[in-house]
């Protein structure tokens, strides 16, 4: 693994290594920045001023990768899918953060905010969460450090999601259904910003995904961006090269695209595909594909593409994947997208599905629906045989259980 | 001079009204600025209804997804305004988030407000750095007062800043809360209070956060110049109507 300086780590996206990161104020391109109400702003000004800082001491770092190896299990494995490969005619290489300990991506980032908020004195953590991934990967590392946890949840996503749930609520932590709007992930952080608005002083919020106000997008990005720095010496090992020709992820708010897509931005030889949610087709008006919906505005204290009307209120999304279900995107995703750097492509609810009961019976794999949105890539895009194509496999399917079973019909 | 600027010196102390346009009854508004006006209420924030208020509790929220669903939008509040200043004369202040008004466009917005006779704009989420790189040129071009926010968080380095950032007043949030939680002042409020009032700033301050009656409206101003009501009232409206806005108004600050 390469070795690199503290300030070096610091500095590195802020402009040395091209357009793609956030500058000083968190602006990536036109979006980003901190739209956020006074009540909010010591809260966010503090972590703005101190989370470099903290982020690259050594202790930090040192304890931060301790528990990243140990507790959750990293490095995840870069898995060749040699069945899938077969099929698709492409070297696809799978990325296993479904082997993470709490079965997501998630718990990379909620290991490296809980380190941060003890850091910062804070006593008392809250989060929102869709598909509930991020709300266990948040209530786990509250027993782990002791630390009170309240995660918000859409209602909705509280009756579809209920083994996450119940595993919340055994690690110890309250779900707060979110009553409010659609009832889904953009009203469960509704909530968990008017708590922090509440509760200014002892709490410390871990925003699940790579979205809200500046320094979040970049805080996420920074603790996610371990999967590719993993990704790329272990194709080195593998390959005997680091940059595959494509890396592929499914985009929500876009943390584990994020994280991802990091360490490749910069190279342009890299291909950088995303694939969001279509719901029941980008037409249907049951979607939450961003990309093509969305227009410019703010959302949870960024600027950045998001589903509105014409007067500006945001719109209900919908996707079969709780994760998913979000009427935005990350600001660094839609500078990503309007600068052409990434091709974004959506899935629809039964191409996901298919590609996820593929994944399922050609690998024997059964991925979050999530995650299948990003192998639904194969049913819009044809790579040559000789393209290595890295795909985040995010998350795994056993919380998607049922809802697999009643569309497949299985039981 | 700007009709808020001008209240500012009058000798008493100032109650101000929020409410949400569209709410109860889409074509509510003007009836409840006219009555407002009629009852001796010195300014009123115009509540302009969004998705997603993030600074507001369950009552704002409600009344915002009523007003929506009632097809309140901002070129159908802009309609509803177009004549207010036929005859209303107190300091009107539209109140919303900055999402809207973006896609508005800001100087659309900014145009159209002052057309109406609009004397301040009061988005919570468009922050003081921004509004100070963007859209501050557009806002006095119009004449329009951006009021900020402080809170009992707020140093007292970043208050002298708003401060010196304001004209008409600035809106002194009592708790650390969003709308409508908490009700009443205890001990922490009063020092807070103390602790603005000795900062001497340059621009009035009008409480806003947990008023609801003579007490609290008492409380509020013993330190301040004025205090703002927003979920109590919109409460009382939802119970007893625009008829009922008389008596409300009578109970805070009685003849």
């Amino acid at each position: 693994m390469e070795h690199t300086t503290k300030e070096a780590l610091k500095n590195d996206l802020y402009g040395t290594r091209g357009g793609f990161h956030a500058d000083e104020k968190g602006y990536y391109g036109v979006f980003g920045g901190a739209f956020i109400p006074e009540m909010l702003y010591p809260n966010v000004a503090e972590l703005r001023e101190k989370y470099l800082d903290i982020m690259y001491e050594d202790t930090f770092q040192k304890e931060f990768h301790q528990l990243l190896k140990d507790y959750v299990g990293r490095p995840s494995p870069l898995y060749f899918a040699k069945r899938l490969s077969e099929k698709h005619g492409a070297k696809v290489y799978l990325k296993r953060e479904d082997l993470n300990h709490t079965g997501a991506h998630k718990v990379n980032n909620t290991i490296g905010q809980i380190l941060m908020a003890k850091r910062l004195g804070k006593s008392r953590i809250i989060a929102e969460t869709g598909a509930g991934q991020h709300g266990v990967a948040t209530a786990t590392v509250c027993a782990l450090m002791g630390m009170e946890c309240i995660v918000y949840m859409g209602e909705i996503d509280v009756a579809r999601q209920a083994p996450n749930v119940a595993r919340m609520k055994m690690l110890g932590a309250e779900v707060r259904p979110a009553l409010s709007g659609s009832r889904t992930l953009k009203d469960a952080t509704n909530e968990a910003i008017r708590d922090w608005i509440n509760n200014p002083v002892n709490t410390h919020y871990i925003i699940g995904s790579a979205i809200g106000p500046h320094p979040y997008p970049d805080m996420v990005t920074r603790f996610q961006s371990v999967i590719s720095e993993e990704i790329k010496w272990q194709l080195k090992e593998k390959e005997g090269r680091e940059n595959p020709d494509y890396v592929v992820a499914c985009i929500g708010g876009g943390s584990n695209a994020a994280g991802t897509y990091h360490h490749f931005l910069d190279n342009k030889d890299v291909g950088i595909i995303a694939v969001e949610a279509a719901g029941k087709g980008i037409d249907s008006g049951e979607s939450a594909a961003t990309s093509a919906l969305g227009k410019m505005g703010i959302i949870h204290g960024c600027k950045t593409l998001l589903m509105q009307t014409q007067d500006g209120q945001i719109t209900e999304p919908y996707s079969i994947s709780a994760g998913l279900d979000y009427p935005g995107v990350g600001p660094m995703h839609a500078h990503l997208y309007t600068s052409g750097r990434a091709e974004f492509y959506s899935a629809t609810d039964d191409e996901a599905m298919t590609a996820g009961l593929e994944l399922s019976q050609l690998e024997g794999i059964i991925p979050a629906i999530e995650t299948g949105h990003a192998f639904a890539i194969f049913q819009h895009k044809q790579f040559k045989p000789e393209d290595i194509v890295v795909i985040g496999l995010s998350g795994r399917g056993d919380k998607d259980l049922q809802t697999y079973i009643d569309y497949f019909k299985l039981a | 001079m700007n009709r808020i600027t001008q209240k500012m010196q009058e000798d008493k102390k100032l109650l101000s009204i929020y409410f949400t346009a569209g709410y109860p009854n889409r074509h509510d508004t003007v009836e409840i600025i006219q009555t407002l006006e009629a009852n001796g209420v010195d300014m009123i924030e115009i509540g302009l209804p969004f998705s997603d208020p993030l600074a507001d509790g369950p009552t704002i929220q409600e009344s915002s997804t009523s007003a929506l669903k009632n097809g309140m939008t901002t070129a159908v509040l802009f309609e509803q305004l177009k004549d207010i200043r036929k005859t209303v004369t107190v300091p009107l202040i539209v109140m919303g988030y900055f999402n809207p008004m973006l896609q508005y466009g800001v100087e659309a917005f900014c145009q159209e407000c002052h057309a109406i006779g609009i004397d301040g704009i009061i988005m919570p989420d468009l922050p003081l750095d921004v509004y100070q790189d963007e859209y501050e040129a557009i806002f006095k071009k119009y004449g329009l007062l951006n009021i900020f926010l402080i809170t009992p968080q707020t140093s007292d380095e970043r208050i002298r800043q708003i401060d010196a950032a304001s004209e008409g007043f600035i809106y002194m949030v009592s708790s650390a809360s969003v709308t409508g939680s908490k009700s009443g002042f205890g001990q922490e409020q009063e020092d807070y209070f103390k602790r603005i009032a000795s900062l001497d700033l340059e621009n009035p301050q009008i409480v806003g956060f947990g008023i609801k009656d003579a007490e609290s409206f008492g409380q509020a101003t013993q330190f301040a110049k004025g205090a703002i009501i927003g979920s109590a009232f919109i409460k009382h409206l939802t119970a007893n109507g625009v008829a009922g806005i008389h008596h409300f108004i009578r109970n805070v600050r009685p003849l």
